[in-house]
């Protein structure tokens, strides 16, 4: 197997445009675990961590940009503040070793449905800035899953960067894992107010083939809310929420738990989030 | 002899004491080698294809383009094995290879060594095996009890049938004023060590094998494998290698002949590890169990009769099936006097993963039974959970299921008045979401969490029972080195990560009066050791280096008692001088050895046990019982089906605490398994097919998910046993798991009887 180490992004395009499959690793916590198993065999490691550009954050009118190679841990110390629910997310991710390892642009290069930073990406409306010899690109996040394992990203494109727009209101995530710790999601929420424009927006993981947002909540809540008000939340409007929320998953049964189940956890998880999330808005 | 009367200068490090494993500082650096680390140069890989299949025929197996792959050495099938085509732990029926028939998914059909890793692989995928599929035998019950279901070995498929019958049922009944009865279920729990199988086997000039292996008892691993190699036990020498863990997974025969014939074939060294995947098919599992009692009572709560049909599925082969079942019969109403008992334990073959060895072995099933059983009781007649228990706890004097009368302390009642009196943890501080159910996974801040309490009491036979010659040896040879009087120990006891080798050198401190010794590694050149399984091994190996000691001892105070004209009775060793009662220091031991090292070779054997009758199940089976109680506390979020233990708190009679940072070890560690298997740990099995072979998706227990524990150790001694021990590393693991599903039937206020609880038994019940 060939292995490329990159010093330069260029270099690294180049090498990419040169040699398809090439697989691309930052931090390896999925793909060594795929090599280690002998489930995948790529004919080259294109190692990024040796290329300056695409490490740490940069804010820019509002937007923080996230490099492909940020590690969760540095995303937890560094913008909890900006990114709240991406914070909230990281710190659920595997354990502190694989948070100094993992990125958050590995879970979209990876595509699983079950990767933790999808959730908090959708709900806060993320953009992806990928980029190729040919040039360069953004996609809108929900454009970017297009299935299990399945992405937008062309054989010659790497991720640049993870654009996410600073906190605009209370954020919050919340995940079902059977252990306490160090455990994939059974199924994943995240909520984003923006106290701004008086929207809502949402993540599900592990809900349904690919991340989705549940957009008839969303839209049921942007409506619903007493914005000006800051009234306490009505029991029904937090449960109807819920059930739109369950109502967008396609989840399905498998050795972490069952659909039936994964519905009923998500109305559970969009009842509570909105109800600390509002909460957090009423006393802003 | 007794140990030294007179001792001025106590020896530091003796037991009693808890002085540093003499492993630990390799282990906690990354320094320590274990069998996965094992090298040899011009060594060659060996790995294994396993069937896919549950059941199957094999029709043909075609090895010539694996053989053809490049840097591939040897492909072999059943008929290269040299010698016996099948071996097994208790009855002979695993095939090392499979000849005709696979029986599990998993099952061993292939070999092949080549010169990478990697390579061996590829090989695997090279072979063709043509399957004819058939239809899996999966259900225990119907191997038990349906006529028409296939016969999947030559004698049925029941391996044993153990009934149990003590006093007379039909009186009980009788005499019955309440009765409970309930059926329950435990999963597939894995041991879950974290070193996977591995091992090296190098050819010898004489046509013999040199095999370093990680194991939990080689010279039955021995006389498994010297006969399918067709050697003389004396041509197969083995050395223990580093054991990353075992919990009876490593009862069994893995990777050993493999690459014994491997080695044989290839004239090349072979080294074998597994990955975790394949290690998850690699080894015998904890028996699945099916359920029923029925207890009947008094009012007052006093039992006046049991009831129970307990069904462990033993997967395909027997393994250590025969005394898994002896253990859940003949301690499957536990540690309460019932005057009147009817049990029927049955062991069945089906083509589920083979199951064996596991810490509690057979009783972990029963006592998640019969604990259930005692709270449906308590609430049956509104009393505490714990007065229930009182009532009919066992003590010194009480008869058990098999007949035989606890002859030894057994202060039950006064465990369960200790736990009561241990204070509860204060309510949860829900300003750190660490501290609820789902932690930082952040799923509550305090909605739908809800607390339960419960208890659990175990029952554990440590040692062999049941007529087995359980005997461990050991070698103690001490000379003066460097000045020094320093004792070699050689046994062939396997530590496995237990601390037997930190033991061993507190005994002969002890006994010796002196500071130095060496471990020299276990291997077979000296005689069996048992195994490292049953709580057994402070006790056996324990037991004859204590001996062994002894006659050490012995041997010295004769010489001196020569030499300095004193009565040997006089003499003591202490400070590594010997001392005379009167004249005081006669001479320091390194001096009086001088170039003449003193040896002793001992063996050490409980006393004698009896089988069950096979019709009544009566017998004085056990050598020895120990007890152990827990409680637990568990916050519970009702709506999502998750929790969080908060507390363990355990009482526990150790006889004798030997090395207390060792044992509370254990005790830590046997409440995490069985907090493992009470919400967490289960191997998942749909038509006979394991479904998430990884720790991605078996989840054990974090540091997280385990809380902090109280513990009370008791120190009530064994008068039969070496100082008095008791052997303490499975009963905690026994009564963790029903206090733990008590509490979460508590907090709920659902039956719940069947363990692991996922969130979806709470959710999906609560609805």
């Amino acid at each position: 197997m060939e292995f490329y180490r990159p010093t330069s992004w260029r270099e690294a395009l180049e090498i990419r445009a040169a040699q398809p499959d090439a697989l691309p690793i930052t931090g390896g916590t999925d793909v060594m675990v795929e090599l280690n198993f002998d489930r995948a065999r790529p004919a080259a490691l294109l190692d990024l961590t040796g290329v300056p550009e695409i490490t740490g954050w940069s804010e820019r009118e509002g937007q923080i940009q996230i490099g492909a190679s940020m590690s969760y841990t540095a995303i937890i110390a560094e913008l909890a503040d900006r990114l709240p629910c991406l914070a909230l997310a990281a710190r659920t991710v595997g354990s502190p070793q694989i948070r100094n390892r993992g990125t958050a642009a590995g879970n979209l290069g990876a595509g699983s449905p079950a990767g933790d930073s999808h959730p908090p990406l959708l709900a806060t409306g993320a953009k992806v800035h990928l980029e190729s010899v040919r040039g360069s690109r953004e996609l809108s996040i929900d454009q970017f899953y297009l299935g299990v394992k399945r992405t937008a990203l062309e054989p010659d494109e790497l991720i640049r960067s993870i654009e996410v727009p600073a906190a605009r209101g209370p954020q919050q995530f919340a995940k079902i894992g059977t252990r306490n710790a160090m455990v994939i999601a059974v199924c994943s929420f995240a909520i984003a107010l923006d106290a701004g424009s008086r929207t809502v927006g949402t993540g599900l993981g592990s809900a349904a083939p690919t991340p989705r947002q549940a957009t008839d909540a969303q839209d049921f809540l942007a409506e619903a809310l007493p914005w000006a008000d800051r009234d306490p939340l009505a029991e029904e409007l937090a449960n109807r929420f819920g059930e739109l929320v369950a109502a967008a998953a396609v989840p399905i049964d498998d050795v972490r738990g069952s659909a039936r189940y994964r519905r009923h956890a998500l109305a559970v998880l969009a009842r509570r989030t909105l109800g600390w999330a509002w909460e957090e808005y009423r006393c802003a | 002899m007794s140990a030294p009367a007179n001792i001025d200068a106590p020896t530091r490090d003796g037991v009693g004491d808890s002085p540093q494993r003499p492993d630990g500082i390799g282990k906690v650096t990354g320094e320590f080698a274990y069998a996965s680390d094992l090298w040899h140069d011009d060594m060659l890989w060996g790995a294994t294809l396993r069937s896919p299949h549950p059941y199957a025929r094999i029709r043909s197996i075609d090895i010539s383009a694996a053989l053809a792959h490049p840097g591939v050495y040897a492909v072999l099938t059943h008929e290269d094995v040299p010698g016996a085509k099948y071996y097994g732990l208790d009855h002979v029926d695993q095939p090392v290879l499979a000849i005709d028939t696979v029986r599990y998914q998993g099952e061993p059909v292939a070999l092949v060594a080549a010169e990478h890793p990697e390579i061996a692989r590829r090989a695997l995928a090279k072979i063709e095996v043509s399957y004819d599929v058939l239809e899996p035998l999966t259900d225990p019950r119907k191997a038990a009890f349906d006529a028409t279901a296939p016969a999947l070995h030559e004698h049925g498929n029941i391996v044993r049938h153990q009934p149990v019958r003590f006093g007379k049922i039909s009186e009980g009944q009788r005499a019955a004023e309440v009765v409970v009865r309930g059926e329950y279920q435990v999963g597939m729990q894995d041991q879950a060590f974290l070193g996977p199988e591995a091992g090296l086997a190098v050819p010898t000039e004489d046509g013999g094998i040199e095999l370093y292996v990680a194991t939990q008892w080689m010279h039955v691993d021995l006389r498994q494998i010297a006969p399918c190699l067709a050697l003389p036990e004396d041509k197969v020498r083995m050395t223990l290698s580093g054991v990353g863990g075992a919990f009876g997974a490593r009862e069994d025969l893995s990777m050993q002949v493999h690459a014994a014939m491997l080695a044989l074939h290839t004239g090349k060294p072979i080294k074998i590890v597994y990955n975790r995947e394949e290690s998850f098919f690699g080894h015998v599992h904890r028996h699945p169990a099916l359920m029923r009692y029925e207890h009947g009572a008094w009012r007052d709560g006093t039992l006046v009769y049991a009831k129970a049909e307990i069904i462990l599925d033993g997967g395909a082969y027997t393994s250590s099936t025969m005394n898994v079942v002896a253990n859940a019969a003949s301690l499957g109403v536990g540690p309460y006097s019932v005057p009147h008992i009817e049990i029927d334990t049955y062991g069945v073959y089906t083509n589920n993963p083979p199951c064996g060895a596991m810490r509690g072995f057979g009783a972990v099933q029963a006592c998640y039974g019969y604990e259930s059983q005692m709270d449906r009781l308590a609430a049956e007649l509104d009393m505490h959970p714990l007065e229930v228990r009182r009532i009919n706890a066992i003590s010194q004097g009480s008869v058990l299921a098999n007949g035989q009368v606890v002859d030894t302390p057994a202060p039950l009642a006064e465990m369960l008045d200790r736990l009561a009196a241990t204070p509860q943890p204060e309510p949860a501080d829900q300003t750190d979401i660490r501290n609820l159910p789902g932690g930082a996974a952040n799923t509550t801040h305090g909605e739908g969490v809800r607390r339960g309490i419960g208890y659990g009491v175990g029952l554990k036979n440590i040692c062999f029972s049941e007529g087995a010659d359980d005997y461990s040896t050991a070698r103690v040879r001490l000379a003066a080195v460097g000045g020094e009087p320093t004792a070699l120990v050689h046994t062939a006891a396997a530590e496995v990560g237990q601390g037997l080798v930190t033991l061993q050198g507190q005994i002969v401190r002890t006994e010796l009066g002196i500071e130095r010794v060496v471990i020299a590694p276990a291997d077979t050149q000296i005689g069996d050791a048992g195994s490292t399984s049953a709580s057994r091994q402070s006790y056996m190996t324990g037991g004859a280096v204590k001996v062994a000691c002894e006659a050490v001892r012995e041997m010295i105070f004769e010489r001196a008692a020569d030499q300095f004209g004193v009565p040997a009775d006089e003499l003591s060793l202490a400070g590594g001088k010997i001392v005379a009662q009167c004249a005081g220091v006669l001479a320091a031991l390194a001096d009086f050895l001088g170039t003449e090292p003193i040896e002793a070779v001992r063996e050490f054997h409980h006393r004698p046990t009896q089988r069950m009758d096979p019709v009544t199940g009566q017998g004085d089976s056990h050598t020895q019982l120990a007890l152990c109680v827990h409680r637990a506390v568990v916050d519970v979020d009702v709506e999502l089906g998750l929790l969080k233990v908060v507390e363990l708190a355990a009482v526990q009679d150790v006889g004798k605490v030997l090395h207390r940072n060792s044992l509370e070890g254990q005790i830590h560690g046997g409440t995490a398994q069985g907090l493992g298997l009470a919400v967490l740990e289960e191997i998942q099995v749909v038509d006979g097919l394991i479904r998430n072979p990884s720790f991605t998706d078996y989840l054990i227990p974090t540091i997280l998910d385990m809380p902090p524990m109280r513990l009370d150790i008791l120190e009530n001694p064994d008068p039969h046993a070496p100082y008095g021990l008791r052997g303490a590393g499975e009963p905690p693991t026994l009564s963790s798991t029903p206090a733990i599903a008590a509490a979460i039937r508590d907090a709920t206020g659902l039956p719940l009887t069947r363990v692991p609880i996922g969130p979806e038994d709470i959710i999906h019940s609560v609805k």
